[in-house]
């Protein structure tokens, strides 16, 4: 387990940077509840310009409902523009299986067809289980499956990272 | 509770929704909110508009009696999560050749049903199915007798909600045929559950259940008292068929002194918001100007009844053994 981690807005910073030189025509911004949300927000201010944006929860597109059930706190999806033929750059906090970037695709697919998706992440941390894979990403490790990162945010650190083995 | 033991697991989750008496505040708030989420799958900007959750799982709709709105919703809701959805009229099938209640959920439940939404004439139908089902199919009531009718007390909760914010500041009048009435039942334990303050049923003596006071509401028998200062007016169908008993004098009386127009709303908040579960008796319990009226919600009450469907399903659904 890596002991001391780069601040997020560091990573935030490096993201910003990678995605500036594909800002094109008709971009919107969609980030996914929650933690990508916070990163597209602080992507936003970055890249300074005014790009549509929306949010999507995925719990209505999960492939493991019929495990463990809907999950306990669902958010609203909304996208304040016509994804018809539209560049959409998705944002999440941390890439890990692939099933989430999965269903948010599929989610995104019922609004409209994009013209095309890509995929920024501020932490790949290895594990993959579907074929995806990021276009723009911070920071990437390669953890182990009992080793598990988020990224949490309030008043008084603002965004930081996790770390925890589970036992 | 005894209804709680059936329509809870014991980890308590909710396995069947039967009635909202003793449901604790967490499983309403839970629906009241994820049905805010579910809101979003019918906005026009979705092309699509229904979401994979329930794919492949055969949903029933049993009506013992008849329904529009309640049967259609449900319907609806069904189908924006994907789901199969067969509905029975049940009048005009076998139970009129002879078939028994369980026999005929036996013969459904063989059809490899997930879900049964039933509504029954005699209260106690959707616990009786519910005692006698495999344990992963689930049962919704959508009216059983003048004993209860959850969904639509959640979907008035909803509808409260959204326009009226917390419950805790709230003054609600709940006005009409309560003796008669499912909606109101299932409306007065949701309220009391969810923390209102002031809950009012507004009747004459003769349309109230005998010792109404002990669900935890004021009871008035004055409309222009009982709707003073509220905040939402929840009005309920007078059953026209009651008339002819000794109950009520007339239609054209009881209008007089219990219809809910424009004058007499004026006794209520100005913002306050009316709501009726339909269908509606324009001119007995109810003005048209009032019905139509800038303070109604009557129509946004059953959009909002179809996210409420969709979360009391796809919340069953999702919680297995």
């Amino acid at each position: 387990m890596p002991k001391q981690l780069p601040p997020p807005e560091q990573l935030i910073d490096l993201l910003a940077e990678q995605i500036k030189p594909h800002i094109r025509a008709k971009c919107a911004l969609v980030g996914i509840h929650t933690g990508g949300v916070w990163i597209m927000d602080a992507l936003a201010e970055r890249l300074g310009q005014d790009l549509p944006r929306g949010v999507l929860d995925i719990a209505f597109y999960r492939d493991d409902f019929s495990r463990i059930g809907l999950h306990p706190e669902t958010k609203p999806s909304h996208l304040p523009f016509d994804v018809e033929d539209r560049n959409i750059l998705l944002i999440d906090d941390v890439l890990y299986t692939g099933r989430t970037i999965r269903a948010a695709m599929n989610l995104l697919f019922d609004y409209g067809r994009p013209a095309a998706i890509k995929l920024a992440v501020l932490v790949d941390r290895g594990g993959r289980e579907l074929p995806v894979c990021a276009d723009f990403f911070g920071l990437k490790l390669d953890l182990a499956s009992d080793e598990h990162i988020s990224l949490e945010n309030n008043a008084t650190e603002g965004l930081h990272f996790v770390m925890k083995r589970k036992t | 509770m005894s209804a709680n033991n059936l329509q809870l697991y014991d980890d308590g989750r909710l396995r069947h929704l039967l009635t909202l008496d003793g449901l604790p505040a967490r499983i309403l708030t839970q629906i009241l909110d994820t049905a805010e989420s579910f809101l979003s799958v019918s906005e026009v900007e979705r092309d699509v508009k229904k979401v994979p959750l329930l794919r492949g799982k055969a949903i029933f709709n049993i009506f013992f009696e008849n329904s529009t709105r309640t049967r259609t919703t449900f319907e609806i809701a069904a189908k924006r999560l994907s789901a199969d959805v067969v509905n029975l009229n049940i009048n005009a099938s076998s139970q009129s050749k002879g078939e028994t209640l369980l026999d005929t959920i036996a013969n459904l439940s063989a059809m490899q049903a997930d879900m049964f939404i039933v509504r029954h004439a005699a209260a106690g139908a959707g616990h009786l199915i519910a005692r006698h089902v495999a344990p992963h199919i689930h049962i919704i009531n959508a009216g059983d007798g003048r004993c209860s009718h959850p969904t639509q007390g959640l979907l008035d909760m909803f509808t409260l909600r959204h326009y009226k914010g917390p419950f805790h500041n709230l003054r609600v009048a709940i006005v009409g045929d309560v003796l008669h009435s499912r909606v109101a039942r299932s409306q007065i334990h949701a309220l009391t559950t969810l923390g209102c303050p002031d809950v009012r049923v507004v009747a004459p003596q003769t349309l109230l259940p005998r010792d109404v006071e002990n669900l935890g509401v004021h009871v008035f028998h004055k409309m222009e008292e009982g709707i003073k200062d509220v905040d939402a007016v929840l009005m309920l169908r007078l059953q026209n068929e009651r008339m002819r008993g000794a109950r009520l004098p007339s239609a054209g009386e009881y209008f007089k002194h219990w219809g809910l127009t424009p004058d007499k709303l004026k006794r209520a908040k100005p913002d306050a918001i009316v709501m009726h579960p339909g269908p509606m008796n324009r001119g007995v319990e109810i003005d048209s100007a009032v019905a139509d009226g800038m303070q109604s919600v009557i129509l946004s009450q059953v959009t909002f009844g179809i996210a409420v469907r969709m979360a009391v399903m796809s919340i069953l659904a999702g919680n297995q053994v």
